[in-house]
């Protein structure tokens, strides 16, 4: 069997199992168990990918396979992973597998929360593994419904707000992207019968440039409404601040990555000259976001806002990398993802183990944590480091790859954009030593800290997770790099560069 | 490269001896942290020790000291050109960088032993200290920009973690941030500057960048920007991350309130050897600044020069023992700054590149020795405050002996180590700009003068009434005192000129007898000052800071840096920029979205009572449609 397929069984067999699950303890073990098996997948995958292009395969896409859903409109359902998606899947379960350990306290109809975790996991997994647009925005919209249900059920603040702001925000990039898809399929001519929906027949059969100039920008801002892409990002700061802890994992770690898998994979690859026209303006808008999202993460009280701003930032650079249209960039640009994924899910962990202690986000009410919470604080100290670009961790892989790739244009134009993009390593700098500082240093400000809870091992194991991938990647970059830097050779021959 | 092969534990030994304190600093029992950490850092000083040895006793080629890459490996590839290595490069400047922080970094490992014993988070000051000399020694060995560029930002984030030990006191988090955060905006500049210059020359080697034909950085020559070549560009931004991290004005202010940090780690990092890894990086990308044949070395060694003399003026008035210390710091490294850049290629020429190098070594040796020593004045009375010290000669015999021996070496008295290095640097800047070389005869005479300011207020003086009587440091502490002040007794008769020089070839070190009288001369007449101002207590020296009363506060505040670099961000980075971008966050773009949606929702309420279910409103509307139908309909008949 392909194990692509194995990827979407095992999390939908474990929603059917969770359906049978009767109480809590149940419910999480059967989660657990479900994640964990989706974890050693996905690391099986890899090393499986690994060894398929060490022994010499040099395909575009592998362990394809296609079966035939609807034929009068030829859409299938087309499997088939490259280095980029590899590298993404994995992070999904990783993130994925925290989130549930780190939800492993959760009180209220446990049982329909980790299924609707699991159905929205399983929607980015279906994402990732396919190669056909319609079956794509099928599982699109499945990782995004469910998100409406966990923040307004289980969320907390002004939480129907957030949650309908959140989900009206994103269908309404949906309906941008919808229209941009169908612009694909009714403009392609890759297939022998008809048009098509597969993403490698429509790379090959090329979409017109008149087409490409109307349905770039739909599809770009359409993906683009879910990477946080100015000024479509004011669903983050409130749908983070509202969410539970696991879907702020999930959401911001591997969610708003299908916005620049999307316009990567989709917007950019399928519709290249136009992405070349365009890309001035779309960078003028990521880059700018790119400083925004930083000056405004300064002016944060809420340790969520502060994330979600944050996240802004480094998602603008994914776009922006993205949209530098070289192989270095875009390197760079999945690195990001793969690096941010990890490490906003770490601190949006980190957050809410904060948050059940003290019952507060606002850093100025916190102080001396690091006296009495030493684990959980020196774990926010290495997400901090990491999202400031600190060597040795993920973060400075991405960046600096970024940078070099923007670097490779040497007009005015870009150098001053990326010289932009590159200040920002200061200002993150300044929010990011502001919180430490604020929070975990100093004196401890309030007498009841004193007896808090260290972190329990379902905390320790969900924390563990994500930063031993932050300090691999950061530490050894070269197979990753290597293995996402040559699936982006077809993406360089549409360029025709 | 034969023979080299365990120069990698230099760099790995520390690293594990990091991951396995840090991670089991919770666990295990201070003090063997402490010992695995001392133990660790006692090897790296003999493999370094033993490099050392071996790559100076085999007599060089005729092309003078060659550079050897005993380790290299690939860390990333960018793209087909540009790739990081990462690796270990031998040549003389790196092999003499390994034997200064060997040795600092030993010293402070055991005199920590004890000065340290005792504070909550031991385990965690040695795997911090075991964490900074694995990125130092990262940074020396590197064999290209971009590795450099990692451990740079690694020294910095365990200066960062240093500083901020004492991590319960709001002014040592204040301290710690600022730190990074100002070298992190220099360092913002370095990497812009590499940026730039590997595009133009296609690497970070080293080797290929300092080729001495200049064929890797022809492009960059080429290439303008803003009428200077892009090279010049990025020297200077390059230059700018040196600055920052060696604490040159104006990126200096994050150095006096390092001093927060416990006083061993003042002396290894903020004196020895992180803060001088500017000087280095100049030194290492030397060929390169020489032949970019533009205003970037002259940039350095004004730089350099501004900093010596405005850095001696405010350590005149510092009344904190361990700021009097930091200033005097960047001061020197002003020195060994401005040397570099009046330095030359050739033989004769290249006097300031040896001179620099040279002043550096010497330096790293009695700046550590003056930090211990203060450290062990600090431990005695508990105070960091000369106003409360005096007349501690008698308390402390020992550390009294060693400070004098650094005093005397700072200030350049022969035969101490200063002399020598400090007399080749006013060589140097004699023979190529006459207005650096007064500027570094005055700061001659400045350093010898707050030098023993210091150490006349502090061992000298009137004997306090202390709470507790004052006494000497226990063994740990005091052994490595003596040997660091054997070594700034004597280090000065190292020929320096045979080994390090920028073109590799040997030189011949001679001593300029002119200068040399001149600048002990006006060093002495410093010292002797000093002595009538602070030997006994007198009102005399409030009597001078009275006469010279706008000057002396405009000293004493330290020009006021710090008031303008927070009048800067606060003003126009938080709530210029940083507040109006949330506030139009929240209010332009989040209220657009909401705007949105209230005009859909109103427009739907207003429109909904249309569906309203009523059959007999839809009938009527029904019967209304299709009578004004027909009525137009009928009309247009008509017509």
């Amino acid at each position: 069997m392909n194990i692509l397929l194995l990827l979407l069984i095992i999390p939908t067999l474990t929603i059917l199992a969770l359906m049978f699950s009767k109480e809590r303890e149940q419910a999480r073990l059967v989660s657990v168990v479900g994640m964990g098996l989706q974890f050693v997948a996905a690391f099986y995958l890899l090393f499986a990918f690994l060894r398929e292009r060490a022994s010499g395969n040099t395909d575009d896409m592998l362990f394809t396979s296609s079966y035939m859903w609807f034929s009068p409109l030829n859409i299938r359902f087309d499997l088939g992973v490259d280095g980029v998606s590899v590298a993404l899947i994995v992070l999904t379960a990783i993130v994925t597998l925290a989130g549930v350990f780190i939800s492993w306290r959760m009180e209220d109809l446990a049982k329909e929360f980790f299924i609707s975790l699991i159905a929205l996991a399983t929607g980015v997994f279906g994402f990732f593994v396919t190669l056909d647009l319609f079956t794509m925005f099928l599982f699109y919209e499945l990782a995004v419904i469910p998100m409406y249900l966990l923040i307004g059920i289980w969320g907390s603040g002004p939480k129907e707000y957030s949650a309908m702001k959140l989900t009206l925000m994103l269908m309404g990039g949906s309906a941008f992207l919808l229209v941009g898809l169908l612009g694909l399929y009714f403009n392609s001519t890759g297939a022998a019968d008809g048009h098509t929906f597969n993403l490698m027949e429509i790379a090959a059969g090329g979409i017109p440039v008149e087409a490409q100039r109307i349905f770039f920008p739909l599809t770009f801002v359409g993906f683009g409404v879910l990477g946080a892409l100015f000024p479509f990002h004011t669903w983050s700061p409130d749908g983070h601040a509202s969410a539970p802890t696991a879907v702020s994992m999930l959401h911001a770690g591997v969610l708003m990555k299908l916005g620049g898998y999307g316009c990567y994979r989709v917007a950019v690859f399928l519709m290249p000259q136009a992405a070349s026209e365009m890309a001035w303006f779309f960078i003028l808008l990521t880059g700018f976001s790119v400083i925004y999202g930083a000056f405004g993460a300064i002016r944060q009280t809420d340790l969520k806002y502060i994330n979600a701003y944050s996240s802004v930032s480094h998602c603008g650079l994914v776009l922006f990398a993205i949209l530098m249209l070289n192989k270095t960039a875009m390197n760079g640009a999945i690195l990001q993802m793969i690096s941010h994924g990890l490490m906003t899910a770490l601190f949006f962990a980190l957050i809410g183990m904060l948050y059940e202690r003290t019952h507060t986000r606002i850093v100025q009410e916190m102080g001396g944590l690091m006296k009495v919470l030493p684990f959980i604080s020196a774990c926010y100290v290495i997400a901090g480091l990491a999202s400031l670009g600190l060597p040795g961790l993920s973060g400075f892989v991405a960046e600096m790859t970024i940078f070099v790739g923007a670097f490779e244009h040497a007009d005015a134009f870009h150098r001053v954009w990326t010289i932009l993009a590159v200040s920002a390593i200061v200002v993150t700098a300044v929010y990011i030593l502001r919180v430490v500082g604020t929070m975990l240093m100093g004196p401890v400000n309030n007498p009841e800290y004193a007896h808090l809870p260290a972190a329990a091992w379902y905390e320790k194991t969900g924390a563990l997770l994500l930063i031993l991938p932050i300090a691999a990647i950061g530490m050894a970059p070269l197979w990753l790099s290597e293995m996402i830097r040559f699936s982006l050779e077809p993406i360089i021959r549409q360029l025709g560069l | 490269m034969e023979g080299y092969s365990y120069t990698i534990w230099i760099v790995l030994l520390p690293f594990l001896v990091f991951l396995l304190t840090g991670l089991s600093s919770m666990y295990i029992r201070p003090r063997l942290a402490g010992l695995i950490g001392t133990g660790g850092i006692l090897i790296t000083l003999l493999l370094s020790l033993l490099t050392a040895a071996q790559y100076f006793s085999t007599a060089p080629p005729e092309s003078g000291w060659p550079t050897l890459i005993p380790f290299d490996a690939t860390w990333l590839k960018f793209n087909d050109t540009l790739a990081v290595h990462m690796g270990i490069l031998l040549d003389p400047i790196s092999v003499m960088m390994l034997v200064v922080i060997s040795v600092v970094s030993s010293m402070v490992h055991i005199y920590s032993l004890g000065y340290m014993k005792g504070e909550a988070g031991f385990a965690r000051y040695y795997a911090f200290l075991s964490l900074f000399s694995f990125s130092m020694y990262g940074l020396v060995l590197a064999t290209n920009l971009f590795q450099i560029y990692f451990f740079w930002e690694l020294v910095g984030v365990s200066s960062y973690l240093l500083i901020g030990f004492y991590y319960d006191r709001p002014s040592a988090v204040a301290a710690a941030k600022k730190a990074f955060i100002v070298t992190r905006f220099a360092d913002f500049g370095f990497l812009v500057g590499i940026l730039l210059l590997s595009w133009y020359s296609g690497t970070f080697d080293f080797v290929m960048l300092n080729n001495p034909d200049g064929a890797a950085i022809a492009g960059a020559a080429s290439a303008t920007f803003m009428g200077a070549s892009v090279l010049t560009w990025a020297l200077v931004l390059i230059f700018m991350g040196g600055a920052g991290k060696s604490a040159m004005f104006p990126l200096h202010i994050w150095l006096p309130d390092a001093m927060e940090g416990p006083t061993p780690v003042s002396a290894l990092i903020h004196a020895a050897t992180m803060v001088v890894a500017g000087v280095y990086l100049v030194a290492r990308l030397f060929p390169v600044y020489h032949l970019s044949d533009g205003p970037a070395l002259d940039i350095v060694a004004w730089t350099g020069a501004i900093t010596a003399l405005f850095a001696a003026v405010i350590a005149l008035t510092q009344d904190d023992i361990k700021r009097v210390l930091a200033y005097s710091t960047m001061s020197q490294i002003g020195y060994m700054m401005l040397a570099l850049g009046v330095s030359g290629y050739g033989a004769e020429e290249g006097l300031g590149y040896t001179a620099s190098m040279f002043h550096l070594f010497t330096h790293a040796m009695f700046k550590a020795l003056l930090f211990l020593g203060a450290g062990a004045v600090i431990h005695a009375v508990h105070s960091n405050v000369m106003g409360e010290m005096g007349g501690l000669r008698r308390y402390l015999p020992i550390t009294h002996g060693a400070f004098l021996v650094a005093c005397l070496a700072i200030a350049g008295i022969p035969p101490f180590a200063g002399f020598f290095s400090k007399d080749e640097i006013l060589a140097a800047a004699l023979h190529h700009n006459p207005a650096i070389y007064g500027i570094a005869l005055l700061v001659a005479g400045m350093t010898a003068l707050y030098m023993f300011r210091l150490y006349f207020r502090v061992f000298w003086g009137e004997d306090r009434q202390y709470h507790h009587t004052p006494h000497e440091a226990p063994a740990v502490m005091w052994a490595p005192l003596i040997l660091l002040a054997v070594l700034s007794a004597v280090c000065g008769f190292i020929p320096f000129g045979q080994y390090v020089t920028a073109d590799r070839l040997p030189a011949g070190s001679h001593l300029d007898i002119t200068i040399a009288l001149t600048a002990s001369g006006i060093s002495v007449a410093g010292i002797l000052a000093a002595m009538a101002l602070y030997r006994k207590p007198s009102d005399r020296p409030a009597q001078i800071a009275e006469s010279l009363s706008g000057l002396y506060r405009l000293a004493h505040r330290k020009f006021y840096i710090d008031e303008i670099y927070l009048a800067v961000t606060k003003n126009v980075l938080f709530k210029g920029i940083a507040w109006p971008a949330a506030w139009f966050d929240r209010h332009v773009v989040d209220g657009s979205m909401n705007g949105i949606a209230w005009v859909t929702t109103r427009v739907a309420r207003a429109i909904k009572g249309i569906q309203s279910g009523q059959v007999q409103q839809y009938a009527l509307s029904f019967v209304m449609g299709a009578v004004a139908l027909a009525a137009l309909f009928i009309y247009w008949l008509k017509r």
